[in-house]
């Protein structure tokens, strides 16, 4: 174990995969020679050359769709979106393409591509540039998508998704590469498709992934002063969804709470909220609540981004409604 | 007329023996034969959908794939029929596949349009236009990150030009001087749309100019042409010269698709006409005869063997297994 940055530790996972497997490529923009927008593949091209980590012209469709025919071709590609609303720019390639070869195939083929991005707010991105878009990923099938919220889930989920054979969707977050965590050295692997209860509680169940479960944590640790014991679920995995971590969960505390800092509508915590009625409504000692990041494009002013995204008195004040 | 690419006295096809002529013509009747046996199943309703079918365009697949080897890659479209049975994929798994079998090549989840065999390096027919080219310029771009000699083609229509993706992956072809081969059917029209209509450069192979490396225009009706600028771009991508387009002249003398009467509106009965009688199997049936590598009846013999194989091809797979539903899931991930 050594204490690291989230940063590091996605930077420490992608060396990793290059060393243990020389099929492992990585493109994107600005990747190699800048060591990325956020720095976090500095050094890497030193390391493995220009036809292992390979700077792109400004290309999404273009590249992710080369990115399939590699896989296809028996290499492993990393590839990297500067920002995850640039996704939209690919759409056609990631999800017309990418996330139903396996399936019009018949499964016959593999298609081991990891796209590694990054999403959120709170930074004065504004609409462009904030977005977490997960819940488009996940509603159209074949796509794996994964957030993690520590520095050691990050390591071991990309790892996990880059050794994986079919298509992953990896999303970091921009306000998670200076938190810092023990991690642990060497190949570290965290099964893709498993939720972690990152706090045990016995009244509410805050579901959460991403930078919100630190949010959610925040928030659990004031309802505890209050005397409210909250439970914090890290989804890490949003597709294949964990289902039985969530029923475990909802069938302890009976009371149920999403927090993403996404959109409201077609949501995570929306499906979330239909699967657990659905599957478990005689379990339920209240309805099902949700901290969004609602349904308005992510503003510039501070004031107004602040206020749009989720926080920790929105959290807490959404818990004490449950319990009362 | 289209021009003819720089040949000289020593074309690739002149080392072509007689017996490789000969397939070629066979490859072009198992696609009309082929396709003429689709057309019953949709007419007899045990094939759903829109056919997109491929008659008077049948020179392209059987001379670009005779130029390629077993483990080059390629992607086709929902035009592609051609291409992925020339490329060698079994035809009763093709057929059973395009008629929803289990014994399919997708097991009958994926249909005409997305046909997939990895084994002879094909990485997918594809439903939207320009949508698979990008894979096959990722293939090439595996070759180049590898250092393999193996290259990939990528056939597509004249419509497929005005795709974005198109441009993307051409630019990044061009950059890296990728072995990839990109094989334009002009045939003049997509869909109802004429190429006059849809571009202000109709001469496609111009286009890629601005990406750094060469267009030809060729006879695309002339399988031999077909093979020898195949030939001369995939020997150029193998030793490191990068991507070549192809634009060939073609035409397709049936509907866009099963309920297209293919002619009024947008294009005249004459036109088609005109066409119909440069079809590929005319012209070559004409080619072998003048060769003396064929008579009348080794021709009519040919076809009658094209047929055979289709029909056997139609039995295995009316005979396939329906997809269990308890499999309807399999294969959303790996
Ligand atoms: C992205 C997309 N837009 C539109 C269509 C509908 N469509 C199917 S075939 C076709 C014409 C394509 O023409 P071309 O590329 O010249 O190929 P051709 O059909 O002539 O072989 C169109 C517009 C589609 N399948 N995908
Ligand atoms: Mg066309």
């Amino acid at each position: 174990m050594s204490e690291m940055t989230y940063s590091d530790a996605v930077k420490d996972a992608i060396r990793m995969e290059l060393r243990r497997d020389p099929d492992v490529v990585m493109f994107g923009e600005d990747i190699a020679h800048h060591g990325g927008m956020m720095q976090v593949t500095k050094g890497l091209l030193d390391e493995f050359g220009d036809k292992r980590m390979i700077d792109t012209p400004i290309s999404e469709s273009g590249f992710m769709g080369m990115g399939i025919g590699a896989a296809l071709r028996g290499l492993r590609p990393v590839v990297d979106l500067m920002f995850f609303d640039f996704a939209l720019v690919a759409m056609d390639q990631i999800q017309n393409q990418l996330a139903k070869t396996i399936y019009m195939s018949g499964g016959k083929v593999k298609v081991p591509l990891t796209i590694r991005t990054q999403g959120g707010g709170w930074k004065g991105a504004a609409a462009q540039h904030s977005q977490m878009l997960e819940a488009l990923f996940v509603h159209v099938p074949g796509l794996k998508v994964v957030t993690s919220s520590t520095p050691a889930d990050a390591k071991g989920l990309l790892q996990a998704s880059i050794q994986d054979d079919s298509p992953v969707l990896f999303i970091e977050h921009k306000q998670l590469y200076g938190v810092k965590g023990e991690v642990p050295e060497g190949d570290h692997i965290v099964p893709l498709g498993k939720a972690d209860v990152k706090r045990e509680g016995s009244d509410v169940t805050i579901f959460s992934y991403s930078y919100c479960v630190h949010l959610a944590l925040e928030a659990a640790e004031k309802l505890a002063d209050q005397g409210v014991s909250a439970e914090v679920v890290d989804l890490r995995t949003l597709n294949p969804l964990d289902f039985d971590t969530v029923a475990a969960s909802v069938s302890k505390t009976h009371r149920a709470m999403v927090v993403h800092d996404s959109y409201a509508r077609c949501g995570i915590g929306a499906d979330l909220a239909a699967q657990i009625q659905e599957k478990l409504f005689d379990e339920l000692d209240a309805p099902i609540l949700r901290v969004t990041g609602g349904d308005v494009s992510v503003p510039f002013a501070g004031e107004l981004e602040n206020a749009l995204l989720p926080n920790v008195e929105r959290i807490v004040a959404t818990a004490n409604e449950l319990v009362s | 007329m289209p021009q003819a690419p720089p040949s000289g006295s020593n074309r690739p096809s002149d080392s072509l023996s007689k017996d490789d002529l000969k397939g070629i013509y066979r490859q072009m009747w198992i696609l009309r034969k082929f396709e003429e046996t689709l057309l019953d199943l949709s007419k007899a309703g045990d094939l759903r959908g829109s056919l997109h079918l491929t008659e008077g365009q049948e020179a392209g697949p059987a001379g670009a794939c005779l130029a390629l080897r077993k483990d080059d890659a390629i992607t086709m479209t929902y035009r592609g029929h051609g291409y992925y049975l020339a490329k060698g994929v079994n035809i009763k798994e093709v057929l059973a596949e395009i008629i929803g079998r289990e014994n399919g090549t997708s097991r009958g989840r994926g249909g005409k349009m997305h046909v997939f065999d990895p084994e002879h390096g094909v990485l997918g027919a594809n439903g939207i236009v320009a949508g698979g080219v990008p894979t096959a310029v990722g293939a090439a771009f595996a070759s180049w990150l590898k250092g393999d000699d193996s290259v990939a083609l990528s056939a597509f229509g004249d419509g497929a030009m005005n795709q974005g993706v198109m441009h993307e992956v051409m630019n990044m072809a061009g950059l890296w001087k990728l072995p990839v081969v990109f094989y334009c059917e002009n045939n003049l029209y997509a869909e109802m749309t004429s190429l006059e209509a849809s571009s202000g450069v109709t001469e496609v192979h111009k286009r890629v100019a601005a990406y750094g490396f060469e267009g030809v225009k060729i006879d695309g009706n002339d399988p031999l042409e077909v093979f020898d600028a195949v030939t001369a771009a995939v020997e150029k991508a193998r030793a490191g010269g990068g991507p070549t387009l192809i634009e060939a002249m073609t035409y397709r003398t049936c509907g866009h698709y099963q309920l297209d009467p293919g002619f009024g509106g947008y294009r005249t009965r004459e036109e088609v006409e005109e066409w119909k009688a440069k079809s590929p199997l005319i012209r070559f049936g004409a080619v072998l005869k003048e060769k003396k590598i064929c008579k009348d009846k080794d021709l009519k013999k040919i076809e009658e063997e094209a047929a055979a194989i289709v029909a056997e091809a139609k039995e295995f797979a009316l005979a396939g297994p329906i997809p269990s539903v308890d499999g309807l899931a399999d294969g959303v991930f790996a």
